[in-house]
């Protein structure tokens, strides 16, 4: 589970928010509250889960309560791949 | 039309030399290549650029009155000069020319500072009186003619753009406002007089201001859009007809000119109202413009050919690609004089090249009609979300946002539940006076990572500083007219019409006039009822139906599509400019001192790796890159020019 964190982080502070000081992130925070993402950053998302966790993501599972935070991001996953 | 600039001396000063005058005035040469005209006293000073268009041999500027106690320089039209004309001949007033600008002079002899409200025009006016020892600064109604000022070592300098004023004296401080930044970077354009350079002010649209020997006054409105008016009680059908009578009338009064007059065909319902209007009701040899794209998603030409054929003008095309934007781009930063967060106003600098290479001085364009009769998205998606509000568990109503926003359709439930948290569904429309925009700046808020915390002023707040502006113009409007009126007055006067408008037109010397900002056609529209500007979510129906026998079913059928230009493809695609890098690099950054170094080049190394991004990505890049650009060209390496005499000029010494 930590793996999957560390990864989404590294992800999530890359491509969202371009900031080198990785304590900026709360892995709780929500994405949709902070504006961390938005409507075109949850499709870049879902690629990127999509690709490095050779997963799929199904249309149903496309909902914050899977996706909008770092914690939630890594249960999901782990779900995934389980 | 043309530039204006000069000084107002508030303490004894030095006798200055003509060459302030000149070094201010031929920094704004291509608002007005035509000749140059000065009038300079112990007091001020002021300059004229002059674009002939009517008048062509009498429209000299400055221009006096019989006894020549007051002078006048001005930048734009007066529309209604002949009526005004006739009537002050009426009243015993002797006039020396046929241009429009004599009649400022006679009218406020007779009306005093109250002379502006009798103006139906676009304009920027400076008026001396000698009696007084006061000038008089006055904008038009909607913001169409620019007009910036600063004070400086007891002179106040003014110029229609802000080049002028930093032309004017070396020792006048050029900097950065962070407060502007943080503002842009959020609402697209500074709020209130703030521009983005510190000390510089503009005078807000519809607003005078008096400078004397007291002092420099408060800036004073004489005209407002007013959304509290009692709505129209006509039936559709008579209003329908009565906007097509205001805008025919718009149309015929902007048609006045001593040269051939153009149009801009982008191939949307508006810039098409206008070209059917001029080809209906006007005898004008109708030339049309239009901006074609390389690349299909940005492309309009199918339905600009379609109006073409159906009206039968003479029609001409500029054609942009990615490499073309990139290599004009630094020039459209110089002429706008504001970072953009898009490569939009590009096209439009180019347009206005093909404007002047075919010899046209004057163009119609449907510009303001989205704010006034309600085209946009951003009002659609303000009435969609305000319905769902109503019944946020409705999964029914919700779908609605999808029709909005095709991208989230992409499949039934896909985003279903994700809509409704982006568009903050669960907040009504009165809990928030800023219900419309206030997802669009949160996204903007996004950008504000990027700026150097050495750098911005911390304990500013942009939503407080728009709060104190706006909240007295909002509380007690419906949603719908509290959007309209944010986004006439904020990104309309400081965007469309500036740094997409007046400024990417005269750059090539090229005048643009908007029937649909003929301050009737505003008040007309100020009092119609929400369901007429948008019945359902089928937006501007009232001007549709105004149109119906005048314009092709398609054209009045189609969906609004934004005008956009390709963003970071410009910068990063197969070709990328040598200045990206320059503007972009470790050390230009650091030589600015505004961003965040590691922040910007991560973004940077993000779009190297693909540059098709989102709309954050796309607005972040473009708004830094100019706002790098800009420091480099009115900070870092400005630089006047001034030639050792300036060609076709005449001075009045007084």
């Amino acid at each position: 589970m930590q793996a999957y964190k560390d990864q989404i982080r590294a992800f999530i502070i890359n491509n969202f928010l371009f900031d080198s000081e990785e304590n900026t992130l709360e892995n709780d925070a929500s994405f949709l509250e902070q504006g961390i993402i938005d409507s075109t950053g949850v499709l870049e998302l879902v690629e990127w889960l999509e690709d490095t966790f050779a997963m799929k993501v199904e249309d149903d599972e496309l909902i914050p309560d899977n996706l909008d935070s770092v914690d939630q991001l890594a249960q999901f996953v782990a779900r995934k791949k389980t | 039309m043309c530039g204006i600039a000069g000084y107002f001396n508030l303490q004894a000063s030095p006798e200055p030399s003509l060459s302030l005058l000149e070094r201010m005035i031929w920094s704004l040469r291509h608002r007005g290549p035509d000749g140059f005209g000065f009038f300079q006293n112990e007091q001020v000073g002021l300059a004229h650029a002059r674009l002939s268009i009517i008048d062509l041999e009498g429209g000299w500027q400055p221009i006096c009155n019989e006894e020549k106690t007051i002078w006048v320089i001005f930048n734009g039209e007066i529309f209604n000069y002949l009526e005004l004309r006739e009537q002050l001949i009426k009243r015993g007033h002797r006039f020396t020319t046929n241009s429009d600008t004599e009649v400022l002079v006679h009218l406020y002899e007779e009306k005093g500072e109250n002379f502006v409200e009798e103006l139906n025009g676009q304009f920027a006016i400076i008026l001396y009186d000698i009696r007084r020892c006061s000038i008089l600064l006055a904008r038009d109604r909607m913001g169409i003619r620019p007009l910036f000022y600063t004070f400086h070592q007891g002179r106040f300098f003014f110029g229609s753009e802000i080049k002028a004023i930093f032309s004017a004296d070396a020792t006048i401080p050029r900097a950065m406002n962070p407060c502007a930044l943080q503002d842009i970077f959020t609402f697209w354009s500074p709020v209130a007089t703030e521009t983005i350079f510190q000390g510089v002010s503009q005078l807000l649209p519809g607003h005078t201001l008096k400078v004397d020997r007291q002092g420099i006054h408060v800036q004073r409105q004489y005209w407002d859009i007013d959304l509290h008016v009692e709505e129209s009680a006509g039936s559709p059908e008579e209003l329908a007809e009565e906007l097509r009578e205001l805008l025919i009338d718009a149309v015929r009064l902007r048609l006045r000119a001593d040269v051939p007059v153009g149009a801009y065909l982008s191939g949307g319902l508006d810039s098409s109202t206008i070209t059917s209007l001029i080809r209906h009701y006007t005898t004008n040899p109708l030339k049309t413009f239009s901006v074609v794209f390389e690349d299909k998603v940005y492309d309009e030409r199918d339905q600009q050919a379609l109006i073409v054929d159906y009206l039968n003008t003479d029609h001409h095309q500029v054609a942009c690609n990615y490499r073309t934007i990139a290599d004009a781009f630094p020039k459209v930063v110089y002429h706008a004089e504001l970072p953009v967060l898009r490569t939009a106003p590009t096209p439009l600098y180019l347009l206005s090249g093909l404007v002047r290479h075919h010899g046209y001085k004057v163009v119609l364009t449907g510009e303001g009609a989205d704010e006034i009769l309600g085209g946009y998205d951003l009002f659609k998606e303000a009435k969609v979300r305000a319905f769902i509000s109503r019944q946020p568990d409705s999964s029914y109503r919700a779908m609605l946002l999808k029709r909005l926003y095709p991208y989230l359709a992409l499949s039934p439930t896909r985003s279903a539940s994700y809509a409704r948290q982006f568009f903050a569904t669960d907040i009504t429309p009165d809990a928030d006076l800023f219900y419309s925009h206030q997802l669009r700046w949160k996204n903007g808020e996004f950008l504000h990572r990027f700026l150097a915390d050495e750098f911005i002023q911390s304990n500013y707040s942009p939503l407080a500083a728009i709060t104190e502006s706006f909240k007295d113009k909002l509380t007690d409007l419906h949603y719908f007219k509290r959007a309209q009126y944010i986004e006439s007055r904020l990104l309309l006067g400081n965007y469309l019409l500036s740094s997409q408008g007046d400024r990417m037109a005269m750059a090539h010397s090229v005048e643009g006039r908007y029937p649909f900002l003929d301050h009737r056609v505003v008040e007309f529209a100020a009092r119609l009822p929400m369901r007429l500007k948008m019945k359902g979510i089928n937006e501007k129906y009232l001007l549709k139906r105004a149109m119906s026998d005048l314009l092709p079913r398609e054209i009045l059928n189609r969906t609004k599509q934004p005008y956009m230009a390709p963003d970071i493809l410009s910068f990063f695609g197969a070709h990328p400019p040598d200045y990206v890098e320059h503007f972009l690099s470790e050390s230009a950054l650091r030589d600015s001192g505004m961003f965040k170094n590691d922040v910007v080049l991560n973004l940077v190394a993000k779009c190297r790796k693909k540059a098709r991004q989102g709309f954050r990505e796309n607005m972040a890049l473009v708004g830094i890159l100019s706002t790098q650009i800009l420091y480099d060209l009115f900070i870092a390496n400005w630089l006047v020019e001034h030639p050792d005499t300036l060609p076709n000029t005449r001075v009045i010494v007084h």
